[in-house]
């Protein structure tokens, strides 16, 4: 095949030519940054918060007309017996908060009361001997909490626990290579140490993504039951039975007690519902962002075989004098194939260079990470497969017009 | 006349061509329809985040910062903290420098209503003085603020939102009717019109910047303190407080209230400046600041710049969908330039029997406007769909601000026609170039 004169057909079609391989660009850029975007989001999504999340229920709770903030101590005691015992349920446990709820403590880990910096960031969650068994979290390491060793503290005068559980994240990033079990870490300043007693497989912190994704599963146990205004109720349902729970384990709370408010916004959610409301607008996005890759390339296809058929129309002629002089359907044909393969490899280049510019420029405005290569070779693959599918119809109408042409005018 | 009897002539040709190639005019008036839609929808969510709250005296309307932390907790900028102290902000409401005024702090104290067997409900709202109500220009149904007398007193007056009285009072008219709060009785002396600006410009510091719902109660600020009603906005510390409680909250050095002032003149900006920085070297003097003054005074458009309220997701899709506008118009281009070339052999003909550029140059633009009309048409209706389910994509509480409006509308036909015509220019350059004689002989 020589390319020769493609080429100096191509120079007699410049403005064509140059709206092709832009498009081609543009489009490889876009793609590109939206496929990428799209990837993220969907890792986010598929990230375990390490709990069993199937039987799994929330509920927030906000009391009402206490007279101080520790007079939700035997409430919330009151509440995990209902909820106990109530029929259906498995397990319950009153918490701070929990993974994928938007809102939680988070603090600096220390090693020692002299270290400057915190040697890692952990979200707190103040739970009881019941955590583990309600979350369906596992415990590869140490042991769980005693039921002694669970105090009620006001949130506003807590300070630090003697026992701690740690997720394996935090001890891999407080003690590379060795275990955090049995040693000792400080949770915040001036105050005494805690041990950590139990390691567990995987928990994930309260947020989904932002400021907590460089320590999305660095999470903290406390054996703290804090009362205050604000308590998070998760339960854990039999088998099956979670349907019935979601609408029993409400009824029952205010059958005890009616001086509380449960939020009708986000008040009682199944584990399903609390997924989907984190994730809404990941999920969103991800949807969006194909939606306007699909439609970009439709587009960008479409483009080309729009203009290649008119090329095609305007050089019958030509088409039906290379063919009187002796070229085979197949060498037509491959002559579009190699004009678009041409046209393509131009777009691509300046695409690739763009995309990545682009992507330069989000890390800098909205702290996106870099794209990675790959990327944008899968990009230039399909960019460049699209376009001789596209030109593969006009190319193949073209191989057959006849060589009688050439005698006609036009 | 001539003119007219033209431009029938123009819109009759543009018809015929449009028609005689189905299949490029279907695809032009695709990609400017789903560009513009795309476009347009991502736009209207846009607007609506990025909005201007309160137009007509944001520029006047100013939030002091001042720095109760010192240099080692301030970022690389020397940012001051976002909020006060209790005790900067009770300094500030005594010295009474700005023309209007207020000290605030979220509150969401539990209403209990009056009939038996219904629930407790929680509520949100500000502990603001009375001079908020003035300063923002928050609209009333019934009755007013709060007088300065109230503020003194801790007077238990209530200012209530239109759904709250709906609720509670089934819409009457409820000034002087007296509601229950965190087992306290408070008399209401206002009902506000529908108003809930977005993002929530006077609290910044501590709100969620947009909020679907808007505010249901106001009560005084310092009744709000006497009554312990706990802050339920963001509290940042930047040490370990001292005392318990709310009270121990007061005479912390934690950040947790936001302020706001209204100064009318450059003079009274600068002077309000010069007083920030005055107490802070008195502050300093006192021995409570080791720091020179570190204050800053940013009017409303700047607070919203600095603090990034438009999410990054809606920047990010606007740009995206904007890409994908200007890939629709390059493919625009070249389908146009195929599709005018294609008639080199009319145009040679039509310049050849004295048809002037200027009359090419109105056909082919003519033609343009239509694909360009067309499309815009398909984008209206593509936008109106998109409008319907941005609730997918973004967040509700943002997604409930996008709307379909005339002007959105408006604006959306105008970009159809608008970037069709931009496209057309130069298709319509090359075909008005076209040689009569060459094209004549060729054929």
């Amino acid at each position: 095949m020589q390319i020769q004169p493609i080429l100096a057909a191509l120079k007699r079609h410049k403005a064509g030519t140059f709206l092709i391989a832009l498009q081609i660009a543009l489009t490889l850029a876009i793609v590109c940054n939206a496929l990428f975007i799209i990837q993220q989001r969907v890792e986010r999504i598929s990230r375990s918060t390490g709990m069993i999340e199937t039987d799994l229920m929330a509920i927030q709770n906000m009391w009402v007309g206490l007279s101080d903030e520790n007079a939700s101590e035997p409430l919330i005691k009151a509440d995990l017996q209902v909820l106990r015992q109530l029929p259906g349920v498995q397990d319950a446990l009153a918490t701070n908060s929990y993974p994928l709820r938007g809102g939680g403590w988070s603090t600096g880990v220390r090693l020692n009361p002299e270290m400057k910096k915190p040697a890692a960031q952990t979200t707190q969650y103040f739970v009881d001997d019941h955590a583990l068994a309600t979350m369906g979290a596992k415990l590869i390491a140490g042991r769980n909490f005693r039921p002694d060793e669970v105090v009620a503290i006001d949130p506003k005068k807590f300070q630090f626990s003697p026992t701690v559980m740690v997720t394996k994240a935090l001890s891999d990033k407080l003690f590379p290579g060795s275990s955090a079990l049995g040693k000792q870490i400080y949770l915040s300043d001036g105050t005494p140490p805690s041990t950590v007693v139990g390691i567990v497989e995987r928990l994930q912190v309260p947020w989904k993504g932002g400021f907590a994704d460089n320590f999305e599963a660095n999470s903290t146990l406390l054996p703290v039951q804090l009362t205050g205004n604000f308590t998070t109720y998760l339960i854990r349902s039999k088998p099956g039975q979670l349907a019935s729970v979601l609408k029993a384990a409400p009824e029952a709370l205010f059958k005890a007690n009616r001086m509380r408010v449960l939020p009708s916004e986000r008040g009682v959610r199944s584990f399903a519902m609390v997924r989907q409301d984190a994730y809404k607008s990941d999920r969103g996005m991800a949807i969006l962002m194909g939606i306007i890759c699909v439609v970009l390339l439709g587009i960008t296809a479409a483009g080309i075989v729009g203009l290649t058929s008119f090329w095609v129309g305007q050089r019958r002629k030509q088409i039906g004098v290379r063919r009187a002089l002796g070229a085979t359907k197949n060498d037509i044909l491959t002559y579009f194939l190699t004009e678009n393969l041409l046209i393509g490899l131009g777009g691509v280049l300046v695409g690739a260079l763009l995309a990545m510019g682009m992507n330069l420029w989000l890390m800098k405005q909205f702290e996106m990470a870099r794209l990675s290569p790959l990327y944008v070779i899968t990009g230039v693959i399909v960019l460049l497969l699209l376009g001789q599918g596209s030109v593969l119809a006009p190319a193949m109408r073209a191989a057959r017009v006849p060589p009688v042409e050439a005698t006609r005018s036009v | 006349m001539l003119g007219y009897y033209m431009l029938g002539y123009y819109i009759d040709l543009a018809w015929r061509s449009l028609r005689r190639s189905p299949g490029l005019t279907v695809l032009m008036v695709l990609a400017i329809g789903f560009g513009v839609a795309a476009s347009m929808t991502t736009y209207s969510v846009f607007r609506a985040v990025s909005g201007d709250p309160i137009p007509w005296k944001s520029s006047q309307l100013f939030v002091p910062q001042i720095d109760a932390w010192g240099p080692s907790s301030r970022d690389s900028n020397g940012e001051p903290p976002d909020a006060l102290t209790y005790t900067d902000a009770m300094a500030l409401v005594h010295a009474h420098r700005a023309k209007l005024q207020s000290a605030m702090y979220r509150i969401s104290p539990s209403l209990v209503p009056g009939q038996a067997g219904q629930h407790p409900i929680n509520v949100s709202g500000h502990a603001v003085y009375g001079e908020f109500f003035p300063m923002l220009d928050v609209p009333f149904l019934y009755g007013s603020g709060w007088s300065a007398d109230d503020d003194a007193h801790q007077a238990p007056v209530v200012v209530i939102s239109g759904e709250l009285n709906q609720k509670l009072f089934d819409g009457a008219n409820s000034v002087g009717r007296s509601l229950s709060m965190d087992g306290k009785d408070y008399r209401v002396v206002g009902v506000m019109d529908s108003w809930n600006p977005q993002p929530r410009f006077y609290d910044l510091a501590s709100s969620a910047n947009f909020n679907a719902i808007g505010e249901s109660v106001f009560i005084p600020f310092e009744r709000g303190i006497a009554a312990g009603i706990y802050n339920s906005g963001n509290t940042n510390c930047h040490e370990p407080r001292t005392g318990p409680g709310f009270i121990g909250l007061q005479q912390s050095s934690c950040v947790w209230i936001s302020y706001m002032a209204l100064l009318d003149s450059s003079a009274a900006v600068s002077q309000y400046r010069q007083y920030l920085d005055g107490y802070a070297r008195e502050q300093q003097r006192a021995g409570r600041f080791h720091w020179a003054p570190n204050n800053l005074l940013r009017d409303v458009p700047a607070v919203l710049d600095h603090q990034g309220v438009v999410p990054s997701d809606t920047r990010i899709s606007l740009l995206v969908a904007l890409g994908l506008l200007v890939v629709c118009l390059v493919n625009t281009v070249g389908l146009m330039l195929a599709k005018f070339l294609r008639r080199s052999g009319e145009i040679g003909v039509r310049r050849a029997l004295g048809a002037p550029r200027r009359a090419l140059y109105a056909q082919f633009l003519m033609e343009a406007g239509m694909i360009g009309a067309a499309g815009g048409a398909l984008g209206l209706l593509l936008t109106g769909v998109g409008v319907m389910s941005v609730g997918w994509v973004f967040r509700p509480e943002i997604a409930a601000l996008a709307r379909l409006d005339w002007s959105l509308l408006g604006i959306t036909m105008v970009l159809a026609v608008g970037v069709t015509l931009l496209a057309g220019v130069y298709p319509t350059f090359r075909a008005a170039r076209v040689q009569p004689a060459w094209q004549l002989k060729s054929n």
